[in-house]
């Protein structure tokens, strides 16, 4: 029985796979085909820097890939409730759990944001960075469902660690933006943007909507740090012991808070507020892979 | 030829308030922050003393030269170095230095009242204009009052804001991570920890020569000590059959605090301490103790009972001492202990599973001087073989006996051990408040919106209504609209 829902996962999760790789061939469609080479009559020898764009060519194109989008979503949420199911506890006790939970996170946050803004220009990049995270999982960290070991068993595995994920989630679309924002920014110094950037947002929107991201899950990352340190009060006798995961987690919340402080007491705003975004956020990313992968100290859990 | 360059006269008092005022500077506030973040970078990438003192140890053989430099750097224990300690010092003087003036000026401006109506409305966000029929100002005080903003009436016009609740959570938040702070000192200073393994059936009591290590605060001593007991009735452990991954430890004890005469069974577990007052006992790790008779040559029993063994790998193959050292000459065995024996090529014995389906102890018998004398410290689970010569080579299941010529030794049976660690930390409820604090204030001071709405009746009757969103808040333009609508109404 517990097998059966281990391997209806592992279906659902390649399902998942299949549906997230024809949303992101759908978002490069229609990123592609929006592009309009103007006819040859009103064609002068500039013509082919002076490409127009055209979505009304490609709604379709971006409806299918939203709605591929959704799917992939829910294909993934049902794999990874079929993943806890055989488990018999919530599916994040190892690392493939936590990248498959963290890949949900990641897709939720974006369609979430899609419901107030038109980030669908973002779809090409969510859809093959998921694809990405979910191709890594399933192949180098893939564990077969079992037990937890009696270190997690506790209810703040469920609060500390969904606190984790979703703030994780969010800073990251966070980084995307932010990335973004300098991508677009340095397009912009070096003249007009380039025909398919010129759907995306102005940098002023990009800059706001990184940093509302940001101070949105900030909280909900100094809980996540805190309900952690009461876990730890329980489990290993002491709430904070600068344990590598503990030490990077601090680091990260220090980089958002400078971040926080940066942009609303000193007012910092575009590249400078960018570059401390993607700072901040590749010490997240940094605590996942290399204090996972390589690091030493009690975070380490059932192989990885 | 040199130039005097001319340096104006400071003064120490000058000095010092410039040094004050560059100290509370958000800039340096803000440097101090990022470089907090990146000094505590290097402890997550060399070992660190507090957490695994094995590993610096390792660290010291591998490349003794790179060690002493680290060391001279407080390399090893960076979280108590003075640089760390100085950075999160000079922070905290500086947040102090920022946050303390801003209370007493917000406690100051929460009892003011709003400043007065700008004379030009039309300048401000959001104005309206539309002609009035006269009570408006009265209507408008009313929506104020319960919409529960603080309102200012002078004349033909009313001033009102709202939205303190930010500055409030803001400071609030600010001040909390002081609170933390003092909590993590007095958890230093005043605080205890230790460690005891006890074998199962054996009593625990918690004074100092009970306790395999115990280390103090600078400012605790024995005295401090939570006196307790802790009997060991039972101990489980359960392990995955196809992982061999651990599934569940359970301790029962039985369990007397101090000045009470009936005890209590209690189950202890690895995510469910035992509380004594401040003082908290967690199980931490646990191991096979074997049972083991050795006798001299006249067949006089020179030692017996438990021998706790450490754990080397996830199927708990134990290495462990056994120092008879009331025997004539003195002997030792080297062991080790494996709960279900296989044999490997490479390594001999080895364990296949945790638990102790087919336990046997492996050893070699040495004699001569175990050097328990020498006044140098020794581990328990290791001997000093370096005054002694090997005798013998042998492996026993439990019940069997081996004999040499200086004696025998019985491998009568074997026991779980479990290792407490007690701890006892007087400002963690502090640190905790300070985080709940934190948590309340961070969410007041992001989420919050202060903002001011303004109305004034012009002497040829317009209403004029406008309004200020600080720190471009959201959401003023709609309140505005709501505000107007429900004056337009009520008229």
């Amino acid at each position: 029985m517990q097998t059966t829902w281990a391997y209806l996962s592992n279906n659902l999760i390649y399902a998942a796979m299949g549906v997230f790789a024809l949303s992101f061939f759908a978002h490069a469609f229609e990123t592609a085909w929006a592009v309009r080479t103007p006819d040859q009559s009103e064609g002068t020898e500039g013509s082919l820097k002076t490409k127009t764009l055209d979505y009304t060519r490609t709604e379709r194109a971006a409806r299918i890939a939203t709605a591929l989008m959704v799917l992939g979503f829910l294909l993934l949420l049902g794999g990874v409730i079929a993943r806890g199911i055989s488990a018999k506890h919530v599916p994040w006790g190892n690392m493939y759990e936590f990248s498959l939970t963290g890949a949900l996170a990641f897709t939720g946050a974006y369609l979430a944001a899609l419901r107030k803004y038109d980030l669908r220009w973002l779809g090409l990049f969510i859809s093959i960075s998921v694809l990405l995270t979910l191709g890594t999982a399933i192949t180098l960290l893939y564990r077969d469902s079992a037990p937890l070991v009696p270190a997690l068993k506790s209810t703040w595995l469920v609060i500390h660690v969904i606190a984790a994920i979703i703030s994780g989630g969010v800073f990251l679309l966070s980084n995307v933006i932010a990335g973004a924002y300098l991508y677009l920014d340095s397009m912009e110094s070096r003249g007009e943007r380039k025909a398919w950037a010129k759907r995306l947002p102005d940098l002023e929107t990009l800059d706001q909507l990184s940093y509302r991201l940001v101070a949105f899950v900030f909280p909900l990352w100094t809980f996540a740090v805190i309900a952690g340190a009461i876990w730890a009060e329980s489990a290993w006798g002491r709430y904070w012991g600068w344990d590598p995961k503990e030490t990077w987690a601090f680091i990260t919340w220090v980089a958002y808070a400078a971040y926080l402080h940066a942009r609303v007491t000193i007012g910092w705003r575009g590249k400078r507020a960018a570059w401390l975004c993607l700072f901040a956020g590749s010490t997240f990313l940094f605590n996942y892979v290399y204090v996972n992968v390589w690091g030493t100290g009690k975070h380490t859990y059932s192989g990885l | 030829m040199s130039q005097e360059v001319e340096i104006p006269e400071l003064g120490t008092a000058g000095l010092l308030r410039f040094a004050w005022r560059q100290l509370t500077s958000m800039r340096t506030a803000l440097i101090l922050l990022m470089l907090l973040g990146l000094a505590a970078i290097p402890g997550s990438l060399i070992p660190q003393r507090s957490q695994n003192p094995m590993a610096v140890r390792q660290y010291y053989l591998d490349s003794p030269e790179l060690a002493r430099w680290i060391e001279r750097l407080s390399g090893f224990t960076v979280y108590s170095s003075p640089w760390f300690s100085a950075i999160y010092i000079l922070l905290f003087i500086s947040l102090i230095g920022c946050v303390l003036p801003r209370t007493f000026e917000h406690f100051k401006s929460m009892r003011a009242q709003p400043p007065a109506t700008p004379r030009n409305l039309s300048r401000m966000e959001s104005f309206q204009e539309f002609s009035g029929q006269g009570s408006e100002l009265e209507i408008a005080k009313e929506w104020f009052k319960k919409n529960r903003f603080r309102v200012r009436a002078e004349g033909q016009s009313v001033s009102a804001e709202k939205g303190y609740l930010r500055e409030t959570g803001n400071l609030l938040f600010h001040l909390s991570l002081i609170l933390i702070l003092l909590g993590v000192s007095i958890g230093s200073l005043f605080g205890m920890r230790g460690e005891a393994i006890i074998n199962k059936g054996e009593r625990f009591i918690s004074v100092p020569t009970s306790y395999d290590t115990l280390s103090f605060g600078k400012l605790a001593n024995e005295e401090s000590l939570q006196p307790f007991i802790i009997e060991v009735i039972d101990f489980v452990a359960k392990y995955d059959l196809l992982t061999n991954a651990p599934q569940d430890y359970t301790a029962t004890v039985r369990v007397t605090s101090a000045g009470e005469k009936t005890s209590t069974i209690k189950t202890l577990k690895v995510n469910s301490p035992l509380t004594f007052g401040n003082t908290r006992v967690y199980l931490q790790a646990n191991g096979y103790s074997p049972i083991v008779t050795v006798r001299d040559s006249t067949g006089a029993v020179a030692l017996q009972g438990p021998v706790p063994f450490l754990p080397q790998d996830g199927n708990l193959r134990s290495i462990g001492a056994i120092k008879v050292p009331d025997a004539d000459p003195q002997v030792g065995f080297v062991a080790s202990f494996l709960p279900t024996y296989a044999r490997d090529g490479a390594n001999g014995g080895i364990s296949v599973f945790p638990e102790a389906l087919d336990p046997k102890l492996l050893f070699s018998i040495w004699k001569g001087d175990l050097g328990l004398d020498s006044g140098k410290p020794q581990s328990v689970y290791r001997m000093d073989t370096s005054k002694m010569e090997r005798i013998a080579l042998d492996s026993l299941k439990p019940g069997e006996t081996f004999s040499y010529p200086e004696g025998s030794i019985t491998f009568e049976a074997f026991t779980p051990w479990i290792n407490l660690q007690i701890v006892d930390d007087p400002g963690k409820s502090y640190a905790l408040y300070g985080a709940i604090a934190a948590i309340l204030g961070l969410l007041a001071s992001l989420f919050g919106r202060r903002r001011r709405i303004w109305i004034r009746i012009t002497t040829t009757g317009v209403v004029e209504v406008a309004g200020l969103a600080k720190n471009g808040a959201p959401g003023l333009p709609a309140e505005i609209e709501k505000f107007v609508a429900h004056l337009r109404r009520e008229i």
